[in-house]
C-alpha cells in the first residue's frame, strides 16, 4: 500500500537552512548536508530544497549543494527557487534531484509548465503554489519570497490548480500562507476544497504544530503528503515519533 | 576503464542520481550510449525518464533497439527502462524492445489514487529471485510513473495501487524495476548491491 509522506522542507539561503515566520525574519537553523542526513536517518521520506531567496533577487539556485546533497542522500528530493527555463530545470536535475519546482515563474509564464513536463516528464514537475485566504476566496499569491512585493497574482487558486495539471504539472505543492510558521494546524478546508479539483499529488504545507495537525490532514483533507518546516527543525517534533502516532492512528507510513 | 556496470545514456537528465547511489556501494560504473561499450560490459542498467517514444527514439539512433535484445549479460532496466522492456507501450502507442511479452498501460487516476503514483509502497514478491534476496515481502520503495504493465508469467514482484501493479519483472538475465532504488534508501541499496552480485 503507498504510504503517505513526511516531508520535512528545508529553506536554503546562501547554502545555510534558514526559517522565519509567515515568510520574515530568517534565521540561520543549520548545514544543509548534515540536516538532510539528519532527515534521512529519522526516516523523511523525501526532502524539499527551497532557496527562499533566488526568485525575488533575480537569481538562480547555486547548483553546488544540489549535487553535494545528491551524492549523500539516498532518498527523493526536489529543488525549488530561482527555476525559470528548461535550461535551469536541466542543471538541477543533472545536479542529482528528483524533482524540481516551480511557482512565482510559472505565474509569469505558465507555459513553463508545458515545456518542462514535455522535457522531463510530469513526474520531475511540481507546481508550488502559494496561496491565501482572502475576501474573494483563495487566491494565488506571488513574489512570496519577498514580503515587500508579495501580491495577489490574479489568479484563484482552485483555477491554478487546474491548470498546472492541464499544463502537464506532476506534483502540486499548496502552501496556505495564513496558516505557515504559525503551528496551528492545516488549512484543512482549502486543502479539502484543492484535493477535489487535484487528480496529481498533492502536498500540504503550511501550519503544522503538533503530530495530531499531521493525522487531520492525512485523514480529513486526503493529501498525499505532509510538509513541515521549523516543526522539524527545532525538534519539536520528531520524526519517528510521529510516525509511530501516525501508524497507531491508522495512516499508512513507512518504518 | 575497468567497470562494474555500464549505464545505458538514454538521454534523461537524472543519471546523476543513480551514478551516486553506485558509487556509495563501491562500485565502478560509466555512462555510454556505444553498442561496443554495452555490449562488453558486465552489467548494463537501463534508466530513463521523459517519455516512452522519446526514450525509444534514441534508442534507436544510437543502434541499441537491435543491441539491447541480443545481450547475455545481467541487464536492469530502471523505471521508463523497465517500461521499455516490453513489447508496446500506451505513452506515445511507442514500439518497446519487445524483451518482455505484454504491454504498458496508463495508470487511471481514481479519488484517492492520483496519478502519477508516486511515493512509497511496499513489494510483494511472486516468487524467488536473486535480485530480491534479503528483501521481505513488505519493504518499501520509492516509485514515480503514470504507466504501469499487469502482471504476468515474467512478473516477481508487485506493488497495489488499486489493483496489482508490476513493480519487478524478467526473464533469463533481463530485469527491470518500476521504482528507483537509487532513492530507495537502504533497501534500494540492497537492491542494487544484489544487481552488482550478478554474474
Amino acid at each position: 500500500m503507498l504510504a503517505r509522506r513526511i516531508v520535512p522542507c528545508l529553506d536554503v539561503r546562501d547554502g545555510q537552512v534558514v526559517k522565519g515566520v509567515r515568510f520574515r525574519d530568517h534565521r540561520v537553523v543549520g548545514d544543509i548536508l548534515d540536516l538532510a542526513r539528519r532527515y534521512r536517518d529519522e526516516g523523511a521520506d523525501e526532502l524539499v530544497f527551497y532557496d527562499i531567496t533566488a526568485s525575488p533577487e533575480g537569481r538562480s539556485v547555486d547548483r553546488a549543494w544540489v549535487s553535494r546533497v545528491a551524492q549523500v542522500l539516498d532518498i527523493p528530493f526536489c529543488v525549488a527557487g530561482g527555476i525559470r527555463s528548461v535550461e535551469d530545470a536541466e542543471q538541477v536535475l543533472n545536479a542529482g534531484a528528483e524533482k524540481i519546482s516551480v511557482n512565482t515563474p510559472a505565474l509569469a509564464d505558465p507555459a513553463l509548465i508545458d515545456r518542462l513536463s514535455a522535457r522531463f516528464g510530469s513526474q520531475c514537475v511540481v507546481a508550488g503554489i502559494d496561496s491565501e485566504t482572502t475576501a474573494q476566496g483563495y487566491r494565488v499569491y506571488q513574489f512570496t519570497g519577498d514580503p515587500n512585493r508579495s501580491r495577489d497574482s490574479g489568479r484563484a487558486t482552485l483555477d491554478w490548480v487546474r491548470e498546472v495539471q492541464q499544463r502537464g504539472a506532476g506534483e502540486i505543492v499548496l502552501n496556505c500562507m495564513s496558516s505557515d510558521g504559525v503551528r496551528r494546524g492545516y488549512d484543512i478546508e482549502q486543502l479539502a476544497a484543492v484535493r477535489t479539483v487535484c487528480q496529481v499529488p498533492l502536498v500540504a504545507s503550511g501550519g503544522a504544530g503538533e503530530p495530531a495537525h499531521f493525522e487531520q490532514v492525512f485523514r480529513v483533507a486526503g493529501v498525499d503528503a505532509a510538509l513541515a518546516a521549523s516543526v522539524f527543525h527545532s525538534g519539536a517534533i520528531a520524526i519517528p515519533e510521529l510516525k509511530q502516532q501516525l501508524r497507531a492512528a491508522g495512516v499508512e507510513v513507512r518504518p | 576503464m575497468d567497470v562494474d556496470v555500464v549505464i545505458v545514456d538514454s538521454g534523461g537528465a537524472n543519471l546523476a542520481s543513480l551514478g551516486f547511489a553506485l558509487e556509495r556501494l563501491g562500485a565502478r560504473s560509466r555512462v555510454s550510449s556505444d553498442p561496443a561499450t554495452i555490449v562488453a560490459a558486465p552489467r548494463v542498467l537501463l534508466p530513463g525518464v521523459g517519455s516512452a517514444g522519446d526514450a525509444m527514439q534514441r534508442l534507436r539512433s544510437a543502434g541499441l533497439d537491435r543491441v539491447l535484445p541480443g545481450l547475455r549479460q545481467p541487464l536492469l532496466g530502471i523505471c521508463l527502462g523497465m517500461q521499455l522492456l516490453f513489447e508496446r507501450s500506451a505513452e506515445d502507442d511507442a514500439a518497446g524492445l519487445g524483451i518482455l511479452p505484454g504491454r504498458v498501460e496508463r495508470l487511471q487516476a481514481a479519488p484517492g489514487r492520483p496519478v502519477p503514483h508516486m511515493g512509497w509502497n511496499t513489494l510483494e514478491p511472486c516468487g524467488a529471485d536473486p535480485l530480491l534476496q534479503d528483501i521481505p515481502a513488505g519493504e518499501h520503495f520509492y516509485f514515480v510513473h503514470s504507466y504501469a504493465a499487469h502482471p504476468s508469467t515474467t512478473t516477481l514482484a508487485t506493488a497495489d495501487y488499486g489493483g496489482p501493479v508490476v513493480a519487478v519483472a524478467g526473464r533469463d538475465n533481463f530485469r527491470g524495476v518500476q521504482f528507483h532504488p537509487e532513492r530507495s534508501g537502504a533497501a534500494g541499496a540492497k537492491l542494487l548491491a544484489n544487481f552488482l552480485r550478478l554474474a
